[in-house]
């Protein structure tokens, strides 16, 4: 499992010696996730300590299920980022798919599965939108896909409105299909004492799918490669286009499977929210050891970002602390787990 | 093979529920011939909030029957409030309602409206300063006294522990109706969700039930997450009763079915309306409303007792 950037043999001809010398244990210690790791061990160690609910087992799919909402997008932004690029607009998107999926079964009066693979589509379609401009225009994708994050902002408001007459959807929880969507998309699992919401499920798949893509596949040396030097890539003979337009539409597809989430959790979707969620899932994939300059990073890491982010926005109401405070505990908890984050790949970078 | 499909045209479509069966309630018929005036509508609206689309509602209302241009316009920063205000100004407009959430950042182009000519009058926020201001009228709730009427209800059903879920962190609307709460019902605790991300505030409304298992109240600040929290008690295994300020249609159905206990109901439609007929009333007989006191529009409370009576007007979408 190490990570392919520094996997000998990959590419035969860049050997590399600094890995060629180093002992297996350093070996471990270097890789992207392992600063996450610790940093995940450590908070969740002082809530055991200072919060009594944090310790009880069947609370841990509350916590579970905080960290997978954010991990499900986790992941994917966490491929683009290895990737080289940008997604300012993963956040609305997640509404948007919601959004989309309800307001088009309920104006022509569909089966509910109808809108929700239409939004599928929809979801997919501004992923590769996202991916097409960005090579079009040659802007960075930071630009791109801001305008791309108030032009679904917009729309996602503007066309709720003139359907519905309001800003959020009509409840469509009495139509036809709407009973398997709920199903498949809002369920839960009793595992004993712990009740698992099926996000957690979905972004335990994609967490392992994704790992597997980017260590063991060649997609995953495409992945890295167009984040390292795109140039270069392109130059043996890496798509990297295409490379890249599949990762936007990793972050659709995401996008969708949370939005569908939202949708049929709540029944109804608010055309405002999703508003600056783009920003917890880049942080969650950069406190997994994703660096912001692409090339570098790791999907299980991101997913532990997740994890922490979900531990610490639950553990301060699980420790009962003054909720006046909230945001500069979570503030302090996450540049913590960064500095704990940067100083173990430290101290491995010195051996 | 035309019939196969129509069958799987068919098949595609939903046999209960959309658009069609909800075909209904259309606003009031607009008067005709040239608008009598132009009224800017300017307020602190974030995006995609149902609350704000009631009070545009009876805004609209307002409009159409006196034959009003109606521009609405809002933002949630206060600097970018004001400014709005400004353009009104420039545009000429011939009367201004505005809310003051954000007082200070909104005095002066306030003013600068009044010194203008412009008659300027406030609803929703700003209950203590409109006045200073100069604005002619205000239509709203005094939240803290809201806030108040919500704590001595919780105080009369017997509730031991209530838990007040603000959505927006530092709106001084909301922590004034959780005071006003704790102040009739003193063992009331505050809880901050990012009320634009509905699985965190499910979550977080949740891990609060589990760590304190004495809260047998939630009450929410806006309907959309009264019937979140409703799901997070589920989730918790928790007895606690959901209770909330501000209504939607979904809610006034929660109401009917006991997922929500009761709401307070500052009755935004009728804050929208009487801001833009107030105006009209102003400028065509030269009436002023409230008698330079500001004019209540709540709290008033929707239960199981009232609920049928509100929930007509709820489908429509006005109340």
């Amino acid at each position: 499992m190490t990570a392919a950037a520094t996997e000998p043999g990959r590419a035969e001809a860049t050997l590399d010696d600094r890995v060629a010398t180093r002992s297996l244990a350093v070996r471990m210690l270097r890789r992207p996730e392992v600063g996450s790791l610790v940093g995940a061990i450590v908070i969740f160690a002082l809530f055991m300590i200072v919060a009594v609910p944090f310790r009880n087992v069947a609370n841990i799919g509350t916590i579970l299920y905080g960290a997978s909402t954010i991990g499900i997008m986790a992941v994917p932004v966490a491929l683009l980022m290895i990737g080289g690029e940008f997604d300012l607009s993963a956040g609305v998107a997640v509404t948007t798919a919601g959004l989309s999926a309800s307001l088009l079964a309920w104006n022509f009066g569909l089966n509910v599965w109808v809108g929700v693979i239409l939004a599928l589509a929809l979801s997919l379609g501004v992923g590769a939108f996202n991916g097409w401009l960005l090579f079009k225009t040659g802007l960075p994708s930071f630009l791109v896909t801001l305008g791309t994050f108030f032009v679904l902002q917009g729309v996602n408001l503007g066309v709720t409105r003139l359907l519905t007459g309001n800003v959020a959807t009509a409840d469509i929880s009495d139509m036809d299909g709407f009973a398997g969507a709920q199903a498949v998309f809002g369920s839960e699992i009793a595992l004993g004492p712990v009740t698992l919401k099926v996000t957690v499920l979905y972004w335990v798949v994609l967490t392992v799918v994704a790992a597997h893509i980017l260590l063991r596949r060649q997609a995953g040396n495409w992945i890295f490669a167009v984040g390292g030097d795109s140039a270069a890539a392109r130059a043996i003979g890496v798509p990297v286009r295409a490379t890249k337009i599949g990762l936007f539409m990793a972050v659709g597809f995401c996008a969708w499977l949370s939005g569908m989430h939202l949708l049929f959790q709540f029944n109804t979707v608010q055309s405002g929210e999703g508003v600056g969620k783009e920003f917890i899932f880049i942080i969650a994939a950069v406190i997994g050891g994703c660096l912001l300059t692409g090339g570098y990073g790791s999907v299980v890491g991101a997913s532990i970002g997740a994890l922490i982010f979900g531990m610490t926005q639950l553990g301060i109401n699980y420790a009962g602390w003054n909720p006046d405070w909230f945001k500069a505990f979570l503030g302090v908890m996450l540049l913590l787990a960064t500095i704990v984050n940067v100083y173990v790949k430290r101290k491995a970078d010195l051996r | 093979m035309t019939s196969g499909m129509m069958a799987l045209a068919l098949a595609a479509c939903s046999s209960s529920g959309g658009k069609q069966s909800t075909e209904a309630a259309s606003a009031p018929a607009s008067a005709s011939g040239a608008p009598t005036m132009t009224v800017a509508f300017i307020t602190h609206a974030a995006p995609g909030d149902t609350f704000w689309d009631l009070v545009r509602k009876g805004a609209e209302a307002a409009a159409a029957k006196g034959n009003i241009k109606l521009e609405y316009q809002s933002d949630p920063d206060g600097a970018n409030q004001a400014n709005l205000v400004q353009t009104a100004i420039d545009k000429k407009v011939d009367g201004i309602a505005v809310t003051l959430a954000k007082p200070d950042a909104m005095k002066a182009n306030v003013e600068k409206a009044l010194a203008g000519g412009i008659p300027v009058v406030a609803l929703n926020g700003g209950i203590d300063q409109w006045k200073s201001m100069g604005v002619l009228e205000y239509f709203g709730q005094d939240e803290k006294i809201a806030g108040e009427a919500a704590g001595a209800r919780l105080k009369t059903d017997g509730a031991k522990k209530a838990l007040c879920v603000i959505q927006e962190q530092g709106h001084v609307g909301l922590e004034a109706r959780c005071d006003g709460t704790k102040s009739a019902f003193p063992d009331t605790e505050k809880i901050y969700v990012t009320g634009t991300d509905m699985p965190s505030v499910q979550a977080a409304i949740t891990s609060k039930l589990q760590q304190d298992s004495s809260i047998d109240r939630v009450l929410t600040l806006g309907a959309p997450f009264a019937l979140t929290a409703a799901k997070s008690i589920k989730d918790a295994s928790s007895s606690a009763k959901v209770v909330t300020f501000d209504t939607n249609k979904e809610l006034v159905t929660a109401i009917k079915n006991g997922q929500v206990e009761w709401a307070v109901d500052q009755q935004p439609f009728l804050q929208g309306y009487l801001a833009v007929d107030s105006l009209w009333l102003y400028k065509t007989n030269g009436n002023v409303i409230g008698g330079g006191q500001a004019t209540l529009t709540g709290p008033a409370f929707i239960d199981k007792t009232n609920v049928t009576a509100v929930e007509q007007f709820a489908a429509g979408g006005t109340r």
